[in-house]
């Protein structure tokens, strides 16, 4: 005798992205606090001494927070102009700040006021930096001219003038106090020596250059300009190592993870892009309400800070492992191993006669009721397995087994005015997607058969019946757009590839999830 | 032209065993069927076939106890024959000719020497009438009996033996036919007829399917079209008869039958649910469900501890009182709609075919059993009329049996068509398929043709679909290094469309180098590694229908057939049509051993096949008129070990065995006379006693004994080593049973002649007597000598032929059997003495 074999629950692959150590790092962030500043975040910095505060320059103001302060712990605002590049000394101790009326601030972080100002540029400073040996500052200027100023006597030490458009970014070396990269409008990146007072190397980018970043080796030299970051080996003189191009927009940052794995690169486009650095593939994307300005990355990655143009600076901090725990912690208590081997571990004496009780085969709720042909409970069973656990592929399958039995419209059929709304709601959360449309569709056309007669008499299921219409009409819209997209895409395939005997566009589709991918195209097809 | 000259078409395994009820013998441990001509005994425990009883010329239509001997049987055939059987040895004991078909038969121990069988009225030759008569046994020892005393007891009765039943104590007859009942009381022999009317309300159908009379009180049970039971009583009375009606079946009643006791009453119907009902507390039941197909047929063994149904997917249940399986005998399931071509698995070498609904079967072709039944739909099998379930359509084997790719399909509608493509990997440790991937909508329409690529040593697997949706598809097994618990996973690689022609049919060459997808009139080769358009094929009018490459020495040709009914050759080194012959090929096939193609023909509705190599313009052989209908699937199964027939016009089978399904799902082979013979020579399989279960245990001992009991013969043979007594043939004449014997007449003149050779030969034995001793060890384990006996056997019959000719002028079937059988056990031993020579 064949034992009921259980409904089949169909497995969906996945839509979107694959899960890999990535995502699961990446996206082990709680939900992010928005912080409103007075104007546009265009730099932050961490200082590199534990506790660990970061500088957030926006607008006229510096505000120093905590690593888990909601509210600034310090403010500079001493400025008279929007400030920019706040950046603290290796040792904590000092910040400096450009302004965009050309003067050069130099704080203390537990005082108030400036204790250094440098004066010379004659155009906004958008660069500030500490060189290796802490007694200098490095700035660049949309004079187009970079300097290199004495921290003691605020005096300019040199004077570099080599590009010929605004020095926007710039960066000490950590390792050599005389080296420093800069990177300007001009679409050059130079490496200056200030022991022979000129650029020593100069690096085409081919775009206005937004941000430049040096690995903790230095030999490695990462530029962002344009849609594109590129990466340089300053060991092999300058040479270009790749070249990316994953954003849309215009790339504004660019951060190192704790590590020196990933790279993490910020963009007008509004997405954060990491990318893993042994072979530069995007291995995850976080998504932000704006332009993305600045991006500032904690010590062992434990908070990622955004700074957009939208002047809200986002903070994610990372999920402690306890708070891991609590979530499982929370789980029912499961009964204790001695009730589980209870008996079970009897051994049978020599003369024992064994009685062998057949083992008892535990279905789902679901399950039972069908084996039993109770169609109506049933799908009611199924219907709560989605109420509960937002499992509608379980309540598909459902219904597609009493499909299949032909006892589908006798289930529907015969519902009062909860169970039905119980049932719409389902269809109003479901068939759009496109995995389940097939069933569902089929399932609302029943439905509307069997009470066509008794609409009007439930204000609640004619309001659903009312959403479930507007839900299809949006839906119907919503395909005919993207069918239209679809050939116009189909039009400029045709005129881009070169003319073969066979294939068709669509060649390379992964598999048979033809309206699956219909629907994946769908984000890249708006951000374009 | 070759024409069939010593190839047979053959019936392979499989008849049914589900057309009747079967018989459980008294003591419960055989299980009588009628398949096809013969009568199978089975073992009820464990499930082994032990004999055929051969005897009839067509097909068995029932099988009775014979009432007066437990060790007997009765069976009715529709060549007009009833015949009594003694079933422990498989002896035919007594044949009486009826002279037209016989449907059904019943017997009572209340009415000695009396058989009643049904044969239709042989008045009306258009309507299918039938008619229940009494057939008095002649009293006569003859072996063949002419059956001349019947007498008409009831007119319109049914063919179905289920609708007519003894009732207790034999005392009066009910049969149903329609919508009527009628019961016929022998002692006042007249009969009483209850009309039902055509259906009483809410659609239901009144027709009476089955019926059964209670043992012990006068009560009938009927089953009816739409699943109720009625329990009529009173029913001699012409009016006042009263009934109960019980209702669980949704579908028709098949079967009611009460226990010997009448204690419950056993039903089942097309739900597969077999349901005891408690006689007199008929609100209490018992079910046991999911039993596999429709229940067509329930039996109850004469002590009631043992039931069995018979079901629709060719299958008997044996059943045990508490309502426990404890056995299940699966014969060759035949599906109605089998869309799965054959296939052979290349690991154990069995026949795969479609089997229950949503199962794919392994048969093994050469014990002529069911391996097991491999699910692939995996879901519930609701048994009702009209649903639409899920179905196999396409399956096919890697080279070397590691996957199975099958292809199932639910035709809602065309607009909602669901197709699901499974891949299945043979696990080593449960020696099964295990599934590994489903890929749900792999084509958008109906798939056309799927099949493996030869797999190259360390090449990836690759499986080929095409579609209805004008693409192909390739799908490429892949490790995947990032998440090694998943295993090996598939995912499609390349689609391929060519003008957005629908492909029919594809095919890889045999080295898996080359790919030929057809296009309607046009083939396209490709190549499967960098998926370029090599070539393009066409030969129009007319669609391609089948495609194949040559193999081995002719691997250049690609053969195509066309619905134009024309076979083509192509050479793929110039690209050109080598030759075409116009030739209505249903079915085409290339050995995978040899460079031979099989085309199966169809020419005004009969099926014939050519065997042929590409590279030779003349057939090799040619068999016409196969069957009606077109022969749409066919195979080559390997052959384990090499034929070594030099026959020129079956060398073709020397490699392997070509088997198809005719329209009719029945099983075919083709058989050459080597192996014929091979087949008929006795089997010297070890015999196992049946009332011991078979362990391990027992063979060891078993073979000990048997061992044993022939050392004793050995002592006397060698002291009278000149008597002929040491001949098999007059052993075996004086160990059988007298009564089973043929006259004693016909036995002297048969013992005397055989005497007589050996006279003539008179020399030889004495010296050959040791020889004989040598024989009768040999004979346990005689396969390998019986190729040279049968060279020897041949001079023999050549020899006897017409000395046995003169002696017997009219030999019966029965006399003829054993006549050969002695015949049979004569030459082996002559044969050793012309060796000897």
């Amino acid at each position: 005798m064949a034992s009921f074999k259980p409904t089949k629950i169909q497995v969906y692959p996945k839509l979107g992205e694959k899960v890999t150590q990535d995502t699961l790092y990446w996206k082990n962030y709680k939900a992010p606090i928005q912080i409103k500043e007075f104007g546009a975040v265009t730099n932050i910095n961490y200082s590199p001494l534990a506790p660990h505060n970061y500088a957030v320059t926006a607008y006229t103001r510096i505000h120093i927070y905590g690593p888990f302060s909601q509210e600034p712990v310090k403010t500079f605002s001493r400025f008279k102009e929007t400030a920019y590049s706040g950046r603290f000394r290796s040792d904590g101790q000092l910040l400096v700040a450009g302004c965009e009326d050309s003067v050069v601030r130099l704080f203390d972080v537990s005082g108030k006021g400036a204790l250094r100002m440098f004066k010379g540029h004659s155009k906004a400073v958008h660069v500030t930096d500490f060189t290796s040996d802490r007694y200098q500052i490095l700035t660049g200027s949309d004079d187009y001219s970079c300097r290199l100023w004495d921290i003691p006597n605020a005096a300019e030490l040199s004077f570099f003038k080599e590009h010929t458009d605004y020095v926007r970014c710039g960066i000490a070396s950590k390792l050599n106090r005389d080296i420093f990269i800069t990177g300007s409008y001009d679409h050059t990146l130079k490496v200056f020596d200030a022991r022979v007072d000129k650029s020593v190397m100069t690096m085409d980018h081919g775009h206005p250059v937004e941000s430049v970043l040096l690995y903790p080796s230095e030999g490695l030299l990462v530029s962002a300009g344009g849609r594109y970051v590129k990466v340089w080996d300053l060991l092999k003189g300058g040479q270009a190592l790749v070249s990316l191009k994953n954003h849309h927009k215009t790339v504004t940052c660019l951060c190192l993870s704790s590590n020196g794995q990933r790279l993490l690169s910020g963009s007008l486009d509004r997405h954060v892009k990491v990318y893993n650095t042994t072979n530069y593939r995007v291995v995850h994307n976080f998504d932000y309400s704006a332009s993305i300005l600045s991006l500032g990355l904690a010590p062992d990655d434990e908070s990622i800070v955004v700074g957009m143009t939208n002047s809200v600076l986002s903070i994610k901090h990372r999920k402690s492992p306890e708070e891991n725990k609590e979530v499982s912690g929370q789980r029912r208590k499961q009964p204790t191993y001695r009730v589980f081997v209870k008996g079970k571990n009897y051994v049978p004496k020599q003369d024992d006669y064994l009685v062998s009780k057949p083992v008892k085969q535990h279905f789902a709720k679901y399950d039972v009721q069908l084996k039993r042909f109770n169609v109506s409970k049933a799908l009611d069973t199924a219907l709560e397995s989605w109420t509960k656990f937002r499992k509608p592929e379980i309540t598909v399958a459902v219904i597609k087994e009493l499909d299949r039995r032909g006892t589908l419209k006798n289930a529907l059929a015969g519902r009062d005015e909860q169970k039905l709304s119980q049932l719409l709601n389902f269809l109003i959360g479901n068939v759009v997607d496109t995995r389940f449309t097939p069933v569902l569709v089929t399932v609302a056309d029943m439905i509307l058969d069997i009470y066509q007669s008794v609409v009007g008499q439930s204000p609640v299921v004619d309001r659903q019946f009312v959403r479930l219409q507007e839900l299809l009409e949006r839906e119907v819209d919503y395909q005919q757009e993207l069918l239209e997209v679809l050939g116009m895409l189909d039009t400029l395939f045709a005129t881009s590839l070169p003319r073969k005997e066979v294939l068709c566009p669509g060649s390379s589709r992964p598999n048979g999830l033809t309206q699956g991918d219909v629907g994946a195209s769908v984000p890249q097809l708006q951000a374009a | 032209m070759v024409e069939q000259g010593e190839i047979r078409v053959v019936h392979r395994g499989g008849s049914k065993i589900n057309f009747r009820p079967p018989l459980i013998t008294n003591d419960s441990k055989f299980l009588l069927c009628a398949s096809g001509e013969c009568i199978k005994v089975f073992s009820t425990s464990t499930e082994e076939c032990i004999h055929d009883m051969q005897g009839h010329t067509d097909r068995v239509t029932g099988i009775i106890h014979n009432p007066s001997n437990q060790l007997q049987v009765y069976s009715c055939s529709e060549d007009g024959t009833v015949r009594l059987w003694d079933f422990t040895d498989g002896i035919l004991i007594k044949t009486f000719l009826i002279n037209c078909p016989v449907f059904s038969i019943y017997a009572t121990a209340e009415h000695v020497g009396v058989l009643f069988i049904i044969i239709p009225v042989a008045s009306n030759g258009a309507a299918e009438m039938f008619q229940l008569v009494a057939f008095h046994l002649p009293r006569c020892g003859d072996q063949v009996v002419e059956a001349l005393d019947m007498s008409a007891v009831l007119s319109s009765v049914t063919s179905n033996p289920g609708s007519t039943a003894f009732g207790r104590g034999g005392e009066y007859i009910a049969t149903a036919n329609g919508l009527q009942l009628e019961v016929y009381f022998f002692k006042k022999q007249k009969s009483n007829r209850i009309l039902l009317s055509k259906s009483t309300k809410k659609g239901a159908k009144n027709d009476i399917t089955c019926i059964a009379c209670h043992p012990k009180e006068d009560c009938i049970a009927t089953g009816h079209a739409d699943g109720k039971i009625r329990l009529w009583r009173n029913f001699d009375q012409k009016k006042d008869y009263t009934f109960r009606t019980m209702h669980w079946h949704h579908t028709a009643v098949n079967s009611v039958r009460f226990t010997p006791e009448g204690t419950n009453l056993l039903s089942g119907g097309v739900e597969s649910v077999l349901v005891q009902w408690r006689f007199k507390q008929e609100n209490q039941k018992d079910f046991l469900p999911r039993l596999g197909g429709a229940i067509t047929h329930i039996t109850v063994s004469p002590d009631g501890s043992l039931f069995c149904t018979s079901h629709s997917d060719n299958k008997i249940t044996v059943i045990q009182s508490c309502v426990k399986v404890s056995a299940v005998i699966q014969g060759l399931v035949k599906s109605d709609s089998a869309r799965v071509d054959l296939m052979i698995d290349p690991r154990s070498k069995a026949l795969v075919l479609n089997g229950k609904p949503g199962h794919l079967q392994f048969y093994s072709l050469r014990r002529d059993k069911q391996l097991y039944n491999l699910d692939i739909v995996q879901q519930e099998y609701i048994h009702e009329a009209g649903l639409d379930q899920f179905e196999v359509v396409k399956a096919a084997f890697d080279t070397n049996g590691k996957w199975l790719a099958t292809v199932e399909e639910r035709r809602l509608k065309e607009s909602e068509l669901e197709i699901n493509l499974k891949l299945w990997a043979y696990d080593e440790q449960t020696q099964s398929f295990v599934l590994n991937i489903t890929v749900s909508a792999p084509h958008e329409h109906r798939l056309t043709a799927m099949c493996f690529s030869p797999a190259m040593e360390g090449g990836a697997a690759m499986l080929l679909t095409a579609g209805q949706d004008g693409q192909f598809k390739a799908w490429l097994l892949a490790d995947q290094p990032d998440n090694k618990e998943e295993g090996a996973s598939w995912s499609c690689d390349f689609v391929g469309s060519y003008h957005s022609l629908e492909p029919r049919c594809c095919c890889f060459s045999a080295d898996g180098s080359l790919l030929a997808v057809s296009f309607q009139e046009v083939i396209t080769v490709w190549n499967p590694a960098s998926w370029d358009l090599l070539t393009t094929l066409s030969q129009p009018p007319g669609a391609v229908r089948d495609l194949c490459f040559g193999r081995f020495s002719c691997s250049k040709y690609l053969l195509g057939t066309t619905a134009k009914n024309q076979l083509c050759c192509w050479n793929l080194l110039t690209c050109s049509l080598e030759w075409s012959t116009s030739a209505d090929v249903s079915r085409l096939l290339s050995e995978p051993l040899s460079e031979n193609v099989a085309a199966f023909c169809c020419q005004d509705g009969v099926s014939s096949l050519v065997v042929f190599k590409p590279s030779e313009p003349r057939p090799l052989f040619l068999h016409r008129a196969l069957c009606k209908g077109k022969v749409l699937q066919a195979a080559f199964a390997p052959r384990d070990e090499m034929l070594d027939g030099c026959e020129e016009s079956s060398q073709w089978l020397n490699r392997s065995q070509l088997y198809f399904l005719t329209p009719g799902a029945d099983l075919m082979t083709f058989l050459t006379k080597v192996e014929e013979e091979r087949l008929m020579a006795p089997a010297n399989q070890l015999v196992i006693d049946d009332s011991v279960a078979v362990t391990p245990f027992h063979l060891l001992l078993g073979k000990h004994r048997e061992q044993k009991k022939q050392d004793p013969h050995r002592a006397p043979t060698q002291g009278r080593s000149q008597l002929p007594q040491g001949s098999i043939a007059i052993k075996e004449l004086l160990h059988t049973p007298a009564h089973v014997l043929p006259s004693a007449s016909f036995l002297c003149s048969m013992f005397v002649h055989s005497l007589l050779i050996s006279n003539s030969e008179h020399r030889e034995t004495k010296e050959t007597s040791e020889e004989e001793m040598e024989m009768e060890s040999e004979k346990e384990d005689s396969e390998e000598e019986e190729t040279e006996q049968n060279a020897s056997r041949q001079d023999a019959v050549t020899k006897q032929g017409p000395a046995e000719e003169a002696t017997a002028p009219a030999l019966t079937k029965a006399q003829e059997k054993e006549l050969r059988r002695v015949k049979k056990m004569d030459h082996s031993w002559l044969s050793s003495l012309i060796d000897s020579q």
